[in-house]
């Protein structure tokens, strides 16, 4: 199907987070809109499936033009949307998901339905058995799940909201090969990603989106500086690694056990020195969520001893880990990392030392200005938390640390930020180090971990290796160890 | 800025006035004709100094248990027990009473005394709605709304058997107490200058805790996310416990007035839905502690005029119950459709 958008114009109170926007995708491409968080890319997703209405514009399906009331209507114009967070029901058979959606009698034909997934999925080469609970699937296959709902459903234009977050290389590989399989029967794909490299390899053209307004246009192959440049108006390089001076040790762990309720990890025994950075590898849930936790006090350990800079803290409270100057910053930041409905101010209060029973205000306006400039969010000391963007909020959760402070920390802390938050953020951490903080981070991002760290631990079903060099190690090697391959070679030392 | 506090006050106007669109009604309904009764609220709430003086007596609970739960509302809490912990409040002021009213201690030792042991009254009755939260995982609703059904059964237990009357125990409560042991009130009329002027105090002090303090800071960060607080080094669950308790002490201080200062003994319905009156208006004034003293002197006035109502037209006084019930929930769906509208905008 052809989409068609013209002069698509969308306001949120003062944000212009679309302007003036056309684009014309023919039947059969795949079109990748790309731009850093806040560019517009999601409004623009949105008001092309019915979440939101544009301010003014048309939106023309195969030439005709067409008002989207709601997703519900988008369908049934053949416009699909596959969010970056499944929109499914976990607990219930996929079956019954399929049936959910459509409209039809009190008692829907079972069979049939299950014919069509079984069809469908052999078509693109799926393994889904209908009867499955979907809590039981992978987020690559439930992404699969939801392109065959979608296209069950009638589909003819399919938009992916960043599909390749949270799924597996090989699952990202199969995404690809669907998609260009659906591009070849006509369907129209809209890839929208921040992500550079998997554009490249994907899409068969190109759209930039900065500050609402479309800065350029490219098809394949493309130029991948020039891209850059489009998204930002610069010119990025990530920063080089600084070699390390090694200082006190500021983290000890000795035959070390934690456990949660799905794994355990025993015996881990690791020195962690000033200044040093120490990435967690692995799949998502391998067990470095209980290991961070326990390094800072919020998870007891089963067995073995935590000691900060030299002085035994086992089992005491997050609390007192938070005296010895440790902190922790969680993957979810408003859920657990900021308090919704606060200001910046409150927050850069509350994060402060306690100065008698009043807070000074002009203080606190002062600081929040203070922390505001030198880590560069967007927003003021009134703006409260989730005014902000991904990215800000972010800023804002490092902007919170207190200093000095010995050990951070961090779970996936780049996750789900554009190539520019997510240098400046790594530029702020490697301050820290250098002014002697420790940093242990947890990331699902193989480059980011080889980049950044200067020892890598990688964790699989409960196994976890010991410190590894990360200049001796490759992407490919550390994605083999992540997989659970190569472990037996490694059995040599188990400390450091 | 400006334009919304305008469109907020238009809101606010807007369901004012459709309260009483639709208490009206129910007064034509009822056979009353709405101007003479509305006239017959306003006469009977102010219409004569004893009438004033009934108004600033049910005022100054009201102001405790709105500045308590104002506490517990910043810290994200429904403390719907408020109601039992006021009733709390009255039967330990009674207890201390009763255990020292036949010493030869100062009578003015045994009233303070008595007051100080009906704030802790309260405050432990809340604490066990708090530690039910906190360490058992029972929502505060439930815990609350259950202890306040055992405050009840206690306060007719009590009543009816213990400290009955001598011969035979009655709704009318128990025996009153010696006159020395009552709070000193104006010209006898059970209105207190000394409750009414804690009770102000309290109002003050929580509205200064709430929005310039450190603990109000923390509390609010609690209430909204207690996992960020925690991470932020607020001691979460030790804040929730302490905003119960705090609560529970307003509340408690609330029940040991209308003991010590207006009935001079246990009643059955010694609160009389004075917390969860006081729940409603800290929903009406959306949480600001600076709306307390003219919005609960509002709903104080209408329970009194009310009253009129009963002896001129035979209608139930629940009536000023009907109409606050009104204001606040279309208030709140006045606020409910504002954000609706300002979202779409």
């Amino acid at each position: 199907m052809n989409v068609e958008l013209r002069h698509i114009q969308k306001h949120f109170g003062k944000v212009h987070a679309n302007n003036d926007i056309v684009l014309n995708i023919p039947a059969g491409t795949i079109q990748g809109i790309l731009g850093e968080n806040g560019a517009g890319k999601s409004t623009l997703m949105k008001v092309l499936s019915g979440f939101i209405q544009a301010d003014s514009g048309e939106i023309l399906l195969d030439g005709k033009p067409v008002i989207i009331h709601s997703p519900a209507d988008a369908i049934k114009h053949g416009i699909g949307m596959l969010h970056q967070d499944p929109l499914d029901f976990p607990p219930m058979r996929l079956l019954d998901n399929f049936l959910l959606g459509r409209s039809g009698g009190l008692f829907p034909d079972r069979k049939a339905v299950a014919r069509d997934i079984h069809d469908l999925a052999v078509q693109f080469d799926f393994s889904l058995d209908p009867e499955a609970y979907v809590d039981s699937l992978t987020v690559g296959e439930r992404q699969q799940l939801e392109i065959l709902r979608l296209l069950w459903l009638g589909a003819r234009v399919l938009i992916l909201d960043e599909p390749t977050t949270g799924i597996s290389a090989s699952q990202k590989d199969k995404l690809f090969e669907t998609l260009h399989k659906l591009a070849k029967q006509g369907i129209t794909i809209i890839f929208v990603s921040h992500k550079l490299e998997d554009v490249e390899v994907l899409c068969h053209k190109v759209a930039v989106l900065m500050g609402g307004k479309l800065v350029g246009e490219a098809a394949a192959p493309f130029n991948a500086k020039k891209l850059v440049e489009m998204m930002f108006g610069k010119e990025i390089s990530l920063g080089a690694r600084h070699p390390l001076k090694p200082g006190a040790k500021v983290l000890e762990l000795r035959g070390l056990s934690v456990e949660d309720v799905r794994l355990r990890l025993t015996d881990i025994n690791l020195d962690v020195h000033a200044g040093e950075v120490i990435g967690l590898a692995g799949m998502e849930g391998s067990g470095q969520g209980p290991f961070v936790r326990a390094c800072s006090g919020m998870l007891r350990p089963v067995n073995g001893r935590v000691l900060i800079s030299g002085h035994d803290l086992t089992g005491k409270s997050y609390h007192t880990f938070k005296q010895s100057g440790v902190s922790f910053l969680p993957a979810s930041r408003m859920e657990e990392g900021l308090v919704p409905g606060l200001t910046l101010t409150e927050h850069f209060v509350l994060a402060e030392e306690t100065q008698g029973l009043f807070v000074d205000r002009d203080k606190g306006n002062k600081l929040a200005e203070q922390r505001i400039a030198s880590f560069n969010i967007r927003g003021t000391p009134a703006s409260t938390v989730e005014s902000l963007s991904g990215g800000n909020q972010q800023r804002a959760l490092l902007a919170l640390l207190r200093t000095p402070l010995s050990l951070i920390l961090l779970e996936h802390p780049t996750r789900g930020l554009d190539i520019e938050s997510t240098i400046y953020i790594c530029s702020k951490l490697k301050e820290r180090c250098q002014q002697g903080t420790s940093i242990l981070f947890v990331s699902s991002d193989l480059e980011e971990i080889l980049q950044y760290s200067d020892r890598v631990l990688v964790f699989f079903s409960g196994k976890v290796t010991p410190p590894l060099d990360a200049a001796s190690l490759t992407t490919e090697k550390l994605g083999e160890l992540i997989g659970g391959i190569g472990w037996t070679k490694l059995n040599s030392g188990k400390s450091a | 800025m400006k334009k919304n506090i305008w469109i907020n006050i238009g809101f606010q106007v807007g369901a004012l006035v459709l309260a009483l669109l639709i208490t009206t009604l129910i007064l034509i309904a009822a056979g009353a004709p709405p101007l003479k009764a509305y006239g017959s609220i306003l006469s009977g709430a102010f219409g004569s100094k004893n009438n004033l003086v009934a108004v600033l007596i049910t005022w100054s609970p009201l102001l405790l248990t709105t500045a308590g739960v104002l506490i517990t509302f910043s810290a994200g809490l429904w403390n719907i027990g408020v109601e039992g912990q006021m009733v709390l409040g009255a039967i330990f002021a009674t207890w201390m009473l009763r255990l020292l009213q036949d010493t030869s201690m100062p009578p003015v030792l045994i009233i303070i005394l008595g007051i100080l042991f009906g704030m802790i009254g309260g405050a432990l009755w809340a604490a066990l709605a708090g530690a039910l939260k906190t360490f058992g995982g029972v929502n505060e609703i439930f815990g609350g709304l259950g202890l306040n059904f055992v405050a009840t059964a206690l306060t007719i237990y009590l009543v009816f058997g213990p400290w009955k009357r001598p011969g035979v125990g009655s709704m009318s409560g128990t025996q009153p107490f010696d006159e020395k042991l009552w709070l000193p009130t104006w010209s006898n009329t059970g209105l207190s200058f000394w409750a009414l002027g804690i009770s102000i105090a309290v109002v003050v002090i929580v509205y200064l805790l709430l929005r310039g303090t450190y603990f109000g800071l923390r509390l609010k960060a609690v209430g909204r996310n207690m996992k960020a607080a925690f991470l932020l080094g607020v001691p979460t669950w030790q804040y929730s416990m302490f905003s119960f308790l705090l609560c529970g002490a307003f509340a408690g201080l609330a029940g040991a007035i209308q003991v010590t200062a207006v009935y001079h003994r246990l009643l059955p319905n010694i609160s009389n839905g004075y917390g969860f009156l006081g729940l409603l208006v800290a929903m009406l004034i959306n949480y600001q502690a600076i709306w307390v003293l003219p919005i609960a002197f509002f709903f104080a006035a209408l329970n009194v005029g009310s009253v009129q109502l009963q002896i001129v037209y035979k209608m139930d006084s629940s009536f000023a119950g009907v109409l606050q019930d009104l204001l606040v929930l279309l208030v709140l769906l006045g606020q409910g459709v504002r954000e609706r509208l300002m979202k779409k905008a």
